[in-house]
């Protein structure tokens, strides 16, 4: 059975195409078969963060126009052996997407006994990114601490609620996920950040995690390496809470309280 | 920076409440626009266009929200009045209500039978 997750947000710049490649790369890594999409089409990007750039030869556009097959345009992750990447096109634009030709791209995926496919979002809440969140099961909504982004949350959650598959065929609503991104756990302890229960209490869906701010996450792009890889850093380790989250696993949530600080650190930190 | 905000009193810029506060409006101002059914703009519009007859109000002083309940609808009306203030200018209905007063019409019988 094939479970398809939408990575969304609405606003840009939150973390979608992070969290798509460590979802996608936490999975693969629990054994799952795994192909992570990039809806982007125009602005590719994950190729990037999945630091397989240099191995795009066909694209989504190219796929869901017939020119490739679904085995020539899959790129194969070097890591792990079940983790596939679908990239987008960088020259077409995103009216070459429709809605008969994802079907057609999903059913192909379903066909190949993928156990999930995880579909990173391009931000805004046009053609693109209703085509990315149009086949969900589930969707995790990524949110930073701030008010645009709480906003723009909300007004995408109003939109897989209506103009999603499961909406328009009356099936059961795609299951919501919230994931907090670039969390500051001090700066929400002085009042001036958004908290988790702020941010919980707005949106009133279930929190999948919370992922600290951290200089792992660029350091992670920089190599093109999946963040969640680096199981040294914080937010590596909360990216790999969240998976064991979304397999159904309790898990408490962590990195929520700042770190403390020796005496001087705080005096001249 | 550190060292005064470990003497100073750092929660001074909690800014956090007021955002919070501010986005709780909004969102629950833009989920009544989804969730409500379609009549409600124009509902929202015609209460309006009914008090402005009396009274001078913003579009913003009403707010109307469908809150579903267990076993029936609310329709919730929020008015907000202005502060009594001292007008130097009487609205146009006022002056068209005190104009047909003066020519001895009740102010509504214009409308419904010609004199």
């Amino acid at each position: 059975m094939t479970k398809t997750i939408v990575v969304t947000s609405g606003k840009g710049g939150v973390g979608k195409t992070t969290t798509s490649a460590s979802i996608a790369t936490g999975l693969a890594r629990r054994g799952y078969k795994t192909v992570v999409i990039d809806f982007d089409v125009g602005l590719r990007n994950l190729d990037l963060i999945m630091g397989c750039e240099r191995r795009v030869v066909y694209d989504l556009v190219n796929l869901v126009n017939q020119e490739a097959s679904l085995h020539q345009t899959l790129i194969k992750d070097k890591r792990l052996d079940n983790l596939y990447i679908l990239p987008a096109s960088q020259t077409r634009d995103k009216d070459a997407l429709t809605i008969e030709g994802i079907a057609r791209v999903m059913h192909k995926l379903r066909k190949s006994e993928f156990d999930y496919i995880i579909c990173d979002s391009p931000a805004g809440i046009e053609k693109g990114a209703k085509m990315a969140l149009y086949f969900a099961d589930e969707a995790i909504v990524t949110t930073n601490p701030e008010v645009s982004s709480v906003r723009d949350s909300d007004r995408i959650l109003g939109i897989l609620q209506s103009e999603s598959k499961r909406s328009k065929m009356n099936e059961d609503p795609v299951k919501e996920h919230l994931l907090i991104t670039r969390y500051n756990p001090s700066r929400v302890k002085d009042g001036q950040m958004l908290s988790v229960d702020d941010i919980v209490d707005l949106l009133a869906i279930p929190l999948l995690g919370i992922i600290p701010e951290s200089p792992s996450v660029l350091d992670s792009s920089n190599a093109g390496r999946p963040v969640i890889l680096d199981e040294d850093s914080e937010a590596g380790q909360a990216y790999a809470d969240a998976i064991d989250r979304l397999l159904g696993e309790s898990k408490p949530h962590r990195f929520m309280e700042p770190e403390k600080k020796g005496f001087l650190k705080r005096l001249f930190g | 920076m550190g060292f005064f905000k470990f003497f100073g009193n750092s929660k001074s810029d909690a800014s956090a409440k007021v955002a919070k506060d501010r986005l709780q409006v909004l969102i629950a101002h833009e989920r009544t626009g989804r969730d409500g059914p379609d009549y409600l703009p124009m509902l929202r519009q015609d209460i309006l266009n009914v008090i402005k007859k009396y009274v001078s109000i913003d579009d913003e002083a009403l707010t109307v929200q469908l809150e579903s309940q267990e076993d029936c609808d609310v329709l919730e009306l929020n008015i907000t009045l202005p502060e009594h203030e001292v007008k130097t200018q009487p609205s146009a209905e006022a002056r068209r209500r005190a104009a047909l007063r003066r020519q001895g019409q009740s102010p509504d019988d214009d409308r419904t039978s010609p004199p």
